[in-house]
């Protein structure tokens, strides 16, 4: 398939127009490490933001980046470590689930609103994004949002854009807030606890005055006995006294130690990147949004009417969930109990024919779906670009 | 002279008055249907005083689905709504029009459900800020945001205009802390948008809505995120010989890798308005004050106030005063909180709400001052220093119609000062009537139009606020 690489977003622009004009759909790309994120796009052309790439600025005392969307997260990350700053949504990186190589990109980490343990507090991509630029299916260049943390000027179209998945417009360039790296990063784990017991544990952290920044539980896993993990960050005797006052609120879940630091540092990039459950590679992966006291139940309630095994990250409030992909993966089963929870699941691993037969995103309603069509159509007329990504038809 | 235009009323509309009193008189018991005229001039303006208009009337549902049937009559009998939460809008979004109907959420009160195993509690939007937080304080929890105007704004305001507040340096503004709404279209359909859950399941609709001022729909219930108090919280005052010096040292602090809860940044003339008012103990011999909320355990608080006040030495602090109870604490937060309030007891003002990247505060405060300055008049400045949002409250008398104009004309170069040092006309107070006119100097049309056509998939037909935001020529309808 061609694969267009435009150098700017003046160039980009252009190629969405030629495109319109005939009417040749294009599947947006950024380093292609997510390319099984979302429903198969129908295209005649690869658009790539290979070439838009590299740091517009960093500036450290104002706590902001900005950068072209292809820019390498290697590249936004040795420069916020360099100045001792981190995104504060601690963004997955889907190469574990996908098996894939090369480079996720900046760009798709808003496409897609990326986000990971830290969600908790520190919100989802769309939560630091402050601006974007974006070529829209008419090949316009739109700007919304800017370079400032306090921004309410004009409807906000820099939200609408990240989780849009490229349906909305090509995104050209972000800018994302930071936070300074905590001094110190520590994690407390209690063993063996059953997934009701984990999650009021993990409900009590997250409702203590703490500021816990990690709160999961992983169910016993090839010979593993069951971890429930909560993390603290800040200055180190900071840490330490909430660390041990956590350990006296937990007390009546069970006993609480501090777990190595190397060993923590390495379970949470697994929990972020979904690792436990990345094997094996044909199994269906769910990723559930639930309210979190609902998270045991929705889990237990999937395992009774078919084959599966999860984890929990957000305190209970994030399920990712591996099935047999036999029978659309059970994506109607899902759905609707995640539905019926208060909550929606995202099919994000399953083979194209699965993902293009089944609602890989839960399925709006009939008043959503009709808003939804409408802004697809306000960026993207002729359904230029991304179509059916998000849902069939739009 | 009053600059800012409003659209000419439709004189179809204003005839068939009588018509559509009687309709929405079907729809709605008496008591929520305002007709009279003197009763009807309490929702002729909102706190961007200068201007008023008054409605064709004002309709006070009290259920969603009272909302519902009054949207529906409006859409098919083409007549416009301007949805109101307290009126407490600096920018004019809660202004109505002649040939509109106000409708009021005043009459939707109630807490529905406080979670909080989960951590989320939902309210109807005529709930004001500060009663989400009243109802879960004695239990540990509040709701973030906290604007100057909490004690009267309502949450349905707050999303309308995605407001702030002096703690959202930490915690975020409104659109962070709100994870789902219920809202009704013009057209009367209802729509649940986001919900308990994390994240949005397609389109981040909520994201979209949120600061839409009125535009989209009317919110009449949201979700919204309650937080654990932390086990203590103490503001400090820190003086500073000169405002740059303040500003250096908010710099300073953020750099050295600390995000405290607030800091608020005063000027001189700031601190005399409010400590006049709320006798707040606010230093009176310095340029500028920093208010810096540190939180925590005693330790921790004492911890990063140790920081905190290393870092202030170097930047020339002549006075550092914790507070040492809690009523000392809530006067100083009074003092801050009632700036606005204090403000307009010594003269009229009007306030601007431009951001600006925090490298360019001493920049922009330096080119306020002579734009005040070359008109005659004064300005006090109050603002959220951290997050580099400005509220520069220009002084005039608004029984002087030149006055007036100069004021209004300082207030645009100001915010066109903001736009170019890389920031935006508003970070809190929305755009409204106030801002309307500048959106061609931060957007371009390709930008407003793509905004534009947005908001016509909600509300083709432009019934819904729609004299605010956009400027009034060139408009893109469904």
């Amino acid at each position: 398939m061609t694969i267009l690489t435009p150098k700017t977003e003046t160039e980009a622009a252009d190629v969405v127009r030629e495109a319109r004009a005939a009417r040749r759909p294009l599947a947006i790309q950024g380093g292609g490490t997510r390319a099984g994120l979302g429903r198969p796009v129908q295209a005649d052309a690869v658009l790539s933001t290979r070439a838009m790439s590299g740091i517009v600025f960093h500036e450290p005392a104002e706590l902001v980046i900005r950068a072209k969307a292809g820019t390498p997260m290697r590249e936004i990350e040795a420069s916020l470590a360099a100045h001792g700053q981190f995104l504060p949504f601690e963004p997955m990186d889907h190469r574990a689930v996908y098996a894939t190589q090369g480079e996720p990109t900046i760009g798709a980490v808003a496409a897609c609103n990326i986000s990971g343990p830290r969600r908790i507090i520190g919100g989802a991509a769309r939560d630091s994004l402050i601006g974007v630029r974006l070529v829209n299916g008419r090949g316009e260049a739109v700007q919304s949002g800017g370079r400032v943390m306090k921004n309410v000027t004009g409807l906000d179209l820099v939200k609408l854009s990240a989780g849009a998945h490229g349906a909305l417009g090509l995104i050209t360039e972000v800018t994302f807030k930071l936070l300074p790296q905590p001094q110190t990063q520590r994690t407390l784990v209690l063993r063996n606890l059953d997934d009701a017991t984990a999650i009021a544990a993990l409900t009590a952290a997250l409702g203590s005055p703490f500021s816990v920044t990690g709160a999961a539980h992983l169910p016993p896993h090839h010979g593993n006995k069951a971890q429930t993990l909560i993390r603290l960050e800040g200055f180190a005797e900071s840490v330490a006294y909430r660390g041990d006052r956590l350990m006296q609120t937990l007390s009546a879940q069970g006993k609480a130690d501090w777990l190595a630091e190397d060993e923590a540092a390495q379970v949470w990039a697994d929990i972020r990147d979904a690792r436990p459950l990345a094997e094996p590679r044909d199994a269906a992966l769910w990723r559930i949004s639930v309210p979190p006291t609902r998270g045991s139940g929705v889990a237990a309630e999937i395992a009774s009417r078919r084959k599966a095994r999860w984890f929990f990250d957000w305190g209970g409030g994030l399920i990712w969930l591996a099935t047999p992909e036999a029978d659309g993966a059970g994506a109607s089963l899902v759905q609707s109990i995640a539905s019926a929870a208060q909550g929606h699941a995202t099919l994000m691993r399953a083979s194209a024919t699965t993902r293009a037969a089944v609602s890989v995103f839960q399925p709006p309603s009939d008043v959503e779906m009709r808003l939804t069509q409408g802004v697809k159509a306000s960026f993207d007329p002729d359904r230029i670009i991304n179509p059916g990504r998000m849902h069939a038809g739009v | 002279m009053h600059a800012i235009p409003f659209p000419t009323p439709d004189a179809g509309i204003l005839a068939r008055r009588d018509d559509i009193i009687a309709g929405l008189g079907a729809l709605l018991p008496a008591e929520c249907l305002v007709t009279a005229e003197d009763e009807r001039r309490a929702f002729e303006t909102d706190a961007l005083t200068a201007y008023r208009r008054l409605p064709l009337a004002v309709a006070l549902p009290r259920t969603t689905d009272e909302v519902a049937a009054v949207l529906r009559y409006c859409h098919d009998h083409g007549v416009n709504v301007v949805a109101r939460g307290a009126g407490t809008s600096l920018s004019g979004g809660a202004i109505p029009q002649e040939d509109a109907i106000v409708l009021g959420l005043s009459k939707m009160t109630k807490i529905l459900e406080i979670d909080y195993a989960n951590r989320t509690m939902r309210v109807q939007a005529g709930v004001t800020n500060l009663g989400i937080s009243s109802a879960v304080a004695a239990d540990g929890y509040f709701y973030a945001p906290d604007p100057s105007s909490q004690l009267a704004c309502t949450i349905g305001g707050n999303i309308g205009m995605n407001s702030g507040g002096p703690h959202c340096l930490k915690y975020g503004v409104t659109t962070n802390n709100i994870l789902g709404v219920k809202m009704v279209l013009i057209d009367g359909s209802v729509v649940e948008l986001g919900g308990p859950a994390l994240d949005s399941a397609g389109f981040d609709m909520l994201g979209l809505v949120i600061g839409s001022e009125g535009q989209l729909g009317i919110v009449t219930e949201a979700t919204v995120r309650l937080l654990r108090m932390a086990e203590g919280a103490r503001p400090v005052l820190f003086g500073f010989p000169s405002s740059e010096e303040a500003g250096a040292c908010v710099a300073s602090v953020i750099g050295a890798g600390i995000i405290p809860v607030a800091i608020e940044f005063m000027d001189k003339p700031a601190i005399e308005i409010c400590e006049a008012f709320a006798k707040a103990g606010y230093p009176l011999d310095v340029e500028a004050l920093l208010i810096i909320e540190v939180e925590g355990s005693e330790e921790e608080m004492e911890a990063e106030l140790g920081r905190i006040v290393d870092i202030a030495k170097q930047h020339g602090v002549t006075t550092v005063r914790e507070s040492k109870s809690a009523t000392e604490t809530a006067l100083i937060w009074k003092g801050r909180k009632s700036a606005f309030g204090a403000t307009g007891r010594i003269a009229d003002y009007i306030c601007m709400d431009g951001t600006v990247p925090t490298g360019q505060l001493p920049f922009v405060l330096k080119g306020t001052a002579e734009i005040v300055q070359s008109y005659g008049l004064r300005v006090a400045n109050v603002f959220h220093a951290g997050d580099g949002n400005m509220h520069p409250l220009i002084l005039y008398n608004c029984n002087d119609p030149v006055e007036q104009a100069k004021a209004e004309q300082a207030g645009s170069d100001i915010l066109k000062l903001c736009v170019d040092a890389g920031g935006c006309l508003t970070g809190e107070h929305g755009v409204g009537i106030e801002k309307r006119d500048l959106m061609l100097h931060q957007f371009t049309q390709t930008d407003l139009d793509q905004q534009m056509r947005v908001r016509a998939v909600f509300d083709p037909g432009w019934r819904l606020n729609p004299a605010k935001v956009f400027p009034l020529e060139g408009r893109i309808a469904a």
